[in-house]
């Protein structure tokens, strides 16, 4: 099979690339191992939430000019990131997914916890505050559904309480749940989201009758796993301010967004081979002539440009052995601590050393192999050497705008 | 019993990190409150089931072995693998009368076939529904696939044998009972379909039914046996130098994928010659290779992927394969399962879940309002005849028909 670009890897940021290629005209495969993160994320993405002194951001683009030269977003240079920005609401709203937030000030998401964590753009379904100090609201009924057991009502209310909210705590018993509350180890986000299809109702009128004058009510992120009108029904039938919160994974709004991104690559003309693994490559001269998966077996998926976005260790774009961190594909240059006991932290809560382990890229993100960037091969998304995205909280947006500009420029060399 | 036989699997289950998407994408789950869903079935059960059989449930029997938990898991554990597994190591329930007929495709055809008029009559007969259904739990509901008087080998013997050793490239053919017993149409299309191409047709010296139905209805020795004399009869074709092609995508990933995983039997000397035909045609297109087609040949085609082929990662092809064809308008549908899943569907107590399993997927055709829908499985293409006002054609028979 040929295409003008293959992509391996089917996350966030190889859907993206494959999306944005594909409405330029050209034609592209993703090799997707397995469904992606966006299954266990949070629905919210990060721009910069921390500069690296570990100061906390409120303007994402103000303070982008503090990050070292190796950072992605540096390579791709304030002036043309920004311009990136610009252009992925619209991205995401072409494949049907709505994004609230912007780049000039962070917002706040509460996370499964009760804490408030930085974003720069959320998903529909996530509870988004625009400053730190907004009050989530003085009176408000959280509200779980009995046996669901990877929504944590204590934490999240000892978190609003700590700021200022007092939080009644209600279970609604629902008959429809009944049935799935045969099989309580399967009792999980996406097989409720399924049945509030159509018992979104009976959520309304239990918190109907639970509500005694608060102003704000909470759920559980349950709702439209695959369409999400039902959380404006949901919204328009509780007389008070819905906010939903996430749970444990599976992530229902993650799900969804993938689904509709997948989608949309899908409907724009791009190939995806689900559930395969590129195993090795085909390089001549210094550039990469084709790919060989698991399921193809000897017949070769050849482009003229290739896209690496396997993602970090958790994907298995990366490994390690006792001495070694290698990335899995290639063996591209991995920037990483040649003495193992600097890839831990001993304090468990601080950032860990080897999260920040990555590919080496030349400034227009080519893979680095021997010292030699290789010449048709892109690195995209958390493979990315320099990001340090769990120090910084950028991890979402090095995704999201390494995606663009490699599209952007492989479509620019291309044509 | 040593240490290892309580904690150690034949399948990687210790691979799950416990995320559950592999329960976001199984088609029962949704439709089956019985059904304890792929993980809690599969890696999280076959834990418990190490230390003591006593924690097999005979609801695994609600899995389709569809397979999409595998393509969706992160971790590539070989979920299906697993719950089947268990099926046949633990399971104590005996196939009825009723699943060992659905299951022996090939017993049961070549019964029927030299009566074929009589029976086909007989079992779309109202009260033969009924007897079916009161007496043997068939589904009323269910169309029989109609059982062919000649059968595909005796037409290929007669017809086509002695015009084949004209080519010089050959390839071998695993037709699979459908083609032999119900529709040696889609046999004839493929002898077509491959000298057209140049190549010759031969048959295996001895093929038998792949299995697969046996497998589901819990008659894996005999199952087991198919597949030695099969892997035999490979054997004999590929080290000739034949590829043996197939029309069937759920015989094909029986043969190549299931006959190690599920029923041990080694199948690694002829494992990559097994080739769905589609994918075979793509590569012979690919590589220059010119079909002359029917300069007015127009058809607005839904395809369908079968979950088999979705497993195998080879839909590509058979898309591929018809997109080439001029005059075509290809519109892929969503992946999803269309319930019947080989016997499953067949069964009274599974007709509503089936049905409920592939009401998104009728839903789709009908709003997409094709031509025709595409598909590489028999089994789907009842389900989606009997669900829809739509035929169901293989990509061979497509490309058959397109050929000038």
């Amino acid at each position: 099979m040929k295409f003008d670009v293959a992509i391996i890897g089917g996350g966030l940021a190889g859907l993206t690339a494959g999306l944005s290629l594909q409405k330029r005209g050209l034609s592209t495969v993703i090799i997707s191992a397995g469904q992606n993160a966006m299954h266990f994320s949070s629905g919210a993405f990060e721009l910069l939430s921390r500069t690296p002194d570990g100061m906390p951001v409120d303007s994402p683009l103000e303070d982008i000019p503090l990050l070292p030269g190796d950072h992605p977003y540096s390579k791709i240079g304030l002036p043309r990131l920004t311009a990136l920005i610009d252009q992925v609401p619209q991205l995401f709203a072409s494949a049907g997914i709505k994004l609230q937030g912007h780049a000039l000030r962070n917002s706040f998401r509460i996370t499964p916890t009760g804490t408030l964590k930085r974003a720069w753009l959320a998903l529909e379904d996530v509870a988004l505050l625009p400053t730190v100090e907004t009050s989530v609201g003085r009176k408000v009924l959280l509200v779980n559904l009995a046996g669901y057991p990877d929504f944590f009502t204590s934490f999240i209310a000892e978190g609003l309480e700590a700021r200022g909210s007092s939080v009644r705590i209600c279970s609604l018993k629902l008959p429809e749940m009944e049935t799935l509350r045969t099989s309580p180890s399967e009792m999980r986000s996406v097989n409720i989201a399924r049945v509030m299809d159509t018992a979104w109702k009976s959520v309304v009128d239990g918190v109907k009758l639970h509500l005694r004058g608060e102003d704000t009510v909470i759920l559980p992120q349950v709702f439209g796993l695959k369409d999400e009108s039902v959380l404006s029904l949901v919204r328009g039938s509780i007389p008070a301010n819905v906010l939903f919160v996430g749970t444990m994974p599976p992530s229902v709004p993650g799900i969804r967004a993938q689904m509709k991104q997948k989608a949309a690559y899908e409907n724009a003309g791009g190939t995806t081979l689900m559930g395969d693994t590129a195993v090795s490559a085909v390089l001549d001269g210094g550039r990469v002539v084709s790919l060989r998966t698991r399921n193809l077996g000897d017949h070769p998926v050849e482009a003229g440009q290739f896209i690496l976005a396997t993602g970090g260790f958790f994907s298995k774009g990366l490994s390690s052995t006792p001495s070694r961190v290698y990335e899995t594909l290639f063996s591209l240059d991995v920037d990483y601590d040649a003495d193992r006991n600097n890839w831990y932290a001993y304090d468990f809560f601080t950032p860990q050393p080897y999260l920040d382990f990555g590919v080496k890229t030349d400034n227009s993100f080519r893979a680095v192999r021997d010292g030699e960037a290789i010449e048709n091969l892109r690195v995209i998304g958390s493979i990315l050497g320099g990001a340090h995205s769990f120090k910084l909280g950028c991890g979402g947006g090095v995704a999201i705008l390494s995606a663009l500009a490699v599209a952007e420029d492989l479509s620019n060399e291309l044509k | 019993m040593t240490l290892q036989e309580y904690t150690a699997s034949a399948h990687n289950f210790e691979e799950c990190m416990k995320c559950t998407v592999c329960t976001a994408y199984c088609p029962v789950v949704p439709v089956n409150p019985l059904y304890p869903g792929p993980k809690q079935a599969g890696p999280d059960g076959e834990r418990l089931r190490l230390k003591d059989p006593f924690f097999f449930s005979e609801t695994l029997k609600y899995c389709l072995n569809c397979k999409r938990c595998e393509v969706a898991c992160p971790s590539d554990v070989k979920v299906a693998d697993i719950i089947q597994a268990a099926r046949i190591k633990y399971s104590t329930s005996k196939p009825k009368l009723r699943d060992m007929m659905l299951a022996s495709t090939d017993f049961m055809g070549s019964l029927a076939r030299p009566f074929a008029p009589i029976v086909n009559g007989v079992l779309s007969l109202g009260v033969t529904k009924a007897v079916l259904d009161g007496f043997m739990e068939v589904d009323r509901h269910r169309k029989f696939p109609k059982y062919s008087f000649r059968g595909f080998e005796g037409w290929f013997k007669r017809k086509a044998a002695s015009s084949q050793a004209a080519f010089e490239k050959k390839v071998a053919y695993f037709h699979g009972c459908y083609v032999n017993y119900n529709f040696p149409t889609l046999g004839q299309d493929f002898v077509k379909v491959m000298n057209a191409l140049g190549y010759g047709v031969e048959l295996l010296k001895d093929e038998k039914c792949c299995g697969v139905a046996m497998i589901a209805n819990g008659m894996s020795d005999k199952a087991r046996k198919n597949a030695v004399s099969n892997v035999q009869a490979l054997s004999e074709a590929v080290s000739r130098g034949l590829k043996v092609l197939t029309s069937s995508s759920t015989c094909t990933f029986t043969m190549r994928d299931e006959y190690p995983e599920l029923l041990g039997v080694d199948n690694s000397a002829v494992r990559d010659s097994i080739i769905l035909a589609t994918r075979f045609i793509f590569e012979e297109l690919e590589n220059g290779v010119k079909l002359e087609f029917k300069p007015d040949f127009k058809a607005r085609i839904a395809y369908h992927t079968p979950c088999h082929l979705e497993k195998l990662g080879w839909g590509v092809f058979s898309k591929g394969v018809l997109k080439k064809i001029p005059g075509v308008e290809l519109i892929p549908l969503d992946s999803a399962c269309c319930g019947i899943a080989g016997t499953y569907g067949f069964k009274k107590e599974n007709y509503e879940a089936s049905q409920a399993i592939g009401k998104p997927l009728f839903d789709q055709i009908e709003a997409v309002a094709p031509d025709f829908v595409a598909c590489d499985c028999e089994t789907c293409k009842w389900q989606i005849e009997m669900s829809t006002p739509y035929k169901v054609l293989n990509p061979i028979s497509v490309l058959a028909a397109a050929l000038a």
